[in-house]
């Protein structure tokens, strides 16, 4: 199955502009900071809120349609959402929210699709619990079968695991691909975090203040960004303005005094260049795009260092360079006050505003 | 003891409480959707009743439920009935008086809903008589009970407006409160006092009710 959207909607002064297209067998991430519209897209999606224009297909089949004037209901389209806080009935037992949506069935039929249910999300001993009684984890799992006892063509997360912590959150996140896995229909993940989403996604569309960037996959987005957006998402933490050097293939960064040659041609709109904080290392002498950095705070993390560097032509009120590297790498370079380290051609984002 | 007033303060106050019910929370479920300048007015409309002097509103109610007023007349043209001095007149008092109470605690209610609850209502496939009856009402539950019982007890204890719509007829129109009063001006203190006790204990039994319905967690289990 398919679910294709291109939907405007206007709230406020914020405006949602995506388009993404989502299919069976490849759970499509909705990845984005918060504020960026990713929840506004799938209420669109699920027909709570109703887009200005656009289109959103699911097989071909209109849900909505801004120019055939076709607004199918939320009861009527099938999509089932999972809200960030569960949503869960809090007058009625498990059971009773499980079983809410199988009122057409006959009693037996409802009996045993509930114990079903309740079975396949490992809620046995809790039917008669109210959702408050219950842990987050717990509760997750009643919004699920829920989704899952109204039989839904498409399923909507968002942020699924975001009310959860730790340890509970890894197990929880195994347990979510399993049953999306078996699920065999669309599936959108919205969440603001990509090492969960590359995790228990395929495809990735990134949402950025209203506006989507076109579907890929998660290591073209690792590898070419494209958007300032995209790259800070992506966990990219250095950033300066850039221009064309004056030998082709060369960049030019005024705010750190450095040319740089690039493994990328220049595109149309560029005006930063980003450079993830694992890519820059120390080096000897010798390599290409090396240059020497005076050594400025050095934070430990939990297994790397992260080192703020300030390149020797840096601008006085430039932004520190941070480097990430191993602990056991850092113990040949630490205690030094200046460093060469260097940056490889492909390692180099360029990226539009 | 003559215990008609008891009778009859009972079944006016049940009567109007189930109307008061109805209409205040139909009232409140409008006025939390309605625009926020309509819900001002809306507001100041549907709240007024409650701040006014019981007399005022009994006068108010006379001038379009007398016998030469305009509804007045024409029910008596069209059912050959009086609309005021009978025992249900009281029950037009009571609701106005008492429709406030509950319109208030059902939109505070209302509003204080969580929309998402709706929502997942719907991606599920649930209706909209569905979701108010079945959702809606038992999650806002506690706040309506505990105004629709405070409005049976503002009811049952109504005096001003039910003594100009309704009068004082012993065996007929007589209520607790017009009872009382009527004894105590004919100076028989004694009677008069039985009376104030069996209301104030009406009243406490009422008002704990109350209590036991605010209190989170107690009550509102299915």
């Amino acid at each position: 199955m398919k679910l294709e959207a291109k939907i405007r909607k206007r709230y406020g002064n914020f405006l949602l502009d995506a388009a993404f297209t989502a299919e069976s067998g490849a759970p499509l991430a909705l990845l984005g900071p918060s504020g960026a519209g990713k929840s506004a897209a799938l209420r669109c999606l699920a027909g709570i809120d109703r887009p200005d224009y656009g289109r959103i297909l699911l097989d071909g089949r209109p849900l909505f349609d801004s120019e055939k004037r076709i607004c199918l209901p939320p009861q009527k389209r099938k999509i089932g959402y999972l809200f960030q806080q569960y949503a869960l009935f809090p007058h009625m037992t498990v059971a009773q929210n499980i079983a809410v949506c199988l009122r057409h069935l006959p009693k037996g039929r409802r009996r045993a699709r509930t114990a079903e249910l309740t079975a396949l999300l490992r809620l046995e001993g809790t039917e008669g619990l109210l959702p408050r009684q219950l842990s987050g984890g717990q509760q997750q799992r009643v919004a699920l079968a829920r989704i899952l006892a109204s039989e839904p063509d498409v399923i909507l997360l968002d942020e699924p695991l975001s009310a959860l912590d730790g340890f509970l959150k890894g197990q929880l996140e195994l347990e979510l691909g399993t049953l999306l896995e078996r699920f065999g229909g669309p599936v959108l993940w919205v969440s603001h975090d990509l090492g969960e989403v590359y995790r228990g996604c395929r495809r990735v569309c990134v949402l950025d203040g209203g506006r989507s960037s076109p579907v890929t996959s998660f290591p073209a987005l690792l590898s070419d960004p494209e958007t300032l957006g995209a790259a800070k998402i992506s966990g990219c933490g250095n950033f300066a303005a850039v221009r064309p050097g004056e030998k082709p293939g060369y960049l030019s960064v005024p705010e750190w005094g450095l040319v740089l040659r690039c493994g990328r041609p220049w595109r149309d709109g560029v005006a930063l260049l980003g450079i993830r904080a694992d890519r820059i290392q120390p080096t000897a002498a010798g390599e290409e795009n090396a240059f020497r950095c005076r050594v400025g705070r050095v934070v430990e993390d939990v297994d790397a260092v992260i080192v703020l560097l300030l390149p020797e032509g840096a601008a006085e009120d430039a932004a520190a360079l941070r480097m990430r590297i191993h602990k056991e790498k850092w113990a040949e370079w630490a205690g030094k006050g200046e460093l060469l380290v260097a940056v490889r051609p492909e390692d180099i984002l360029l990226l539009r505003e | 003891m003559d215990w008609f007033p008891l009778y009859n303060s009972l079944r006016i106050a049940l009567v109007s409480t189930v109307i008061v019910f109805f209409a205040g929370i139909g009232g409140a479920y409008y006025a939390a959707k309605v625009p926020r300048a309509v819900k001002g007015i809306l507001d100041v409309v549907l709240t007024l009743p409650l701040v006014l002097p019981p007399t005022v509103v009994g006068y108010l109610l006379l001038l379009v439920l007398g016998p030469k007023r305009v509804i007045g007349a024409w029910a008596l043209e069209a059912f050959g009935a009086r609309l005021t001095m009978q025992w249900w007149s009281a029950v037009f008092a009571t609701v106005v008086v008492t429709f406030p109470l509950v319109y208030r605690t059902a939109r505070g209610a209302f509003e204080a809903f969580d929309e998402t609850l709706a929502q997942a209502a719907w991606t599920l496939g649930l209706g909209g008589t569905y979701i108010f009856w079945r959702i809606r009402m038992p999650v806002c539950r506690q706040g309506i009970l505990a105004g629709t019982v405070l409005a049976f007890a503002r009811a049952l204890g109504e005096y001003g407006a039910t003594a100009m719509v309704a009068g004082y007829t012993p065996g007929r129109t007589a209520t607790i409160s017009t009872t009382v009063y009527q004894l105590w001006r004919t100076n028989e203190d004694g009677l008069a006092l039985r009376w104030v006790l069996v209301n104030l204990s009406i009243s406490a039994v009422v008002l704990m009710a109350v209590n036991l319905l605010e209190r989170p967690g107690k009550v509102g289990r299915p």
